[in-house]
């Protein structure tokens, strides 16, 4: 439940939703006017019109799917490793589901510090555990028709880097 | 013991259904789907050894090796591939 009084896009660290999430009321939300923050690193993951090596205009739409319930807590997991490993003040992650167009934006992932090296390492351990973490699937549409996108490895490689295994592609 | 097992993505359109309810005789996640995969029917090869499964016990990432328990919550589903 969110009250009246706070900023838009306030609310739960991690939430999930079909809605489009508004980039400066969740960094606002974040910051909170905390006076010791002086860093905010953000992320943002956004629908392609391709897959490499697809021309442009080969992905029409990008549907994705969660297992509601594990999706939260998986996440609230990761931030709160991030929270252990990182010294930040705050964090928060928005993933959207459903039917997404290209352009639109799929994920938020934004961290405050004091400083910024230690933002911009925890944004960046939240996103790659999160890409071979939590349960999300998406489903492209392209002229040919609908198919699942196939997990990376180089996505399990990026999450090593933090000596963590992924264990997913 | 009683589990409820949920599919999601392609396995869920695989196994023409996104959960049920089973009585079974498996300990651990590995002979779940082994017994899943020897009842027929679209998970003999939708839960095939060549497949990429991934599972999940109680909503938590989980390995083939971990135990089940009366009333849990399993889940199988594709690699994830969401961010």
């Amino acid at each position: 439940m969110v009250a009246p009084n706070m900023l838009p896009g306030a609310g739960a660290r991690v939430r999930i939703q079909e809605a489009a999430f508004d980039i400066a009321a969740e960094l606002a939300a974040l910051q909170a006017g905390d006076p010791r923050v002086g860093a905010v690193c953000s992320f943002v993951g956004t629908v392609r019109d391709r897959n490499a090596p697809g021309a442009a205009g080969s992905v029409q739409t990008l549907e994705l799917e969660h297992y509601p319930g594990m999706t939260e807590k998986s996440i609230e997991a990761m931030v709160d490793a991030a929270f252990a490993r990182f010294d930040i003040l705050g964090a928060r992650v928005v993933h959207r589901v459903g039917v997404l167009q290209p352009t639109e934006g799929v994920v938020l992932v934004a961290v405050s510090s004091a400083h910024r090296g230690q933002s911009f390492q925890a944004c960046e351990f939240i996103m790659d555990y999160l890409k071979t973490q939590a349960p999300f699937w998406k489903k492209e549409t392209t002229p040919e028709g609908a198919h699942w996108v196939d997990a990376r490895v180089s996505d399990d490689e990026a999450l090593a880097r933090w000596g963590i295994a992924a264990r997913n592609a | 013991m009683r589990v409820t097992v949920r599919y999601f993505a392609s396995m869920r359109e695989a196994m023409g259904t996104s959960s049920e309810v089973l009585d079974t005789a498996a300990t651990t996640l590995a002979q779940l789907r082994a017994e899943l995969m020897a009842r027929g029917g679209p998970g003999a090869e939708a839960l095939g050894t060549d497949r990429s499964v991934r599972m999940a016990l109680n909503q938590v990432m989980s390995a083939p090796g971990d135990s089940l328990h009366d009333g849990c919550e399993v889940a199988f589903f594709p690699p994830v591939t969401g961010g």
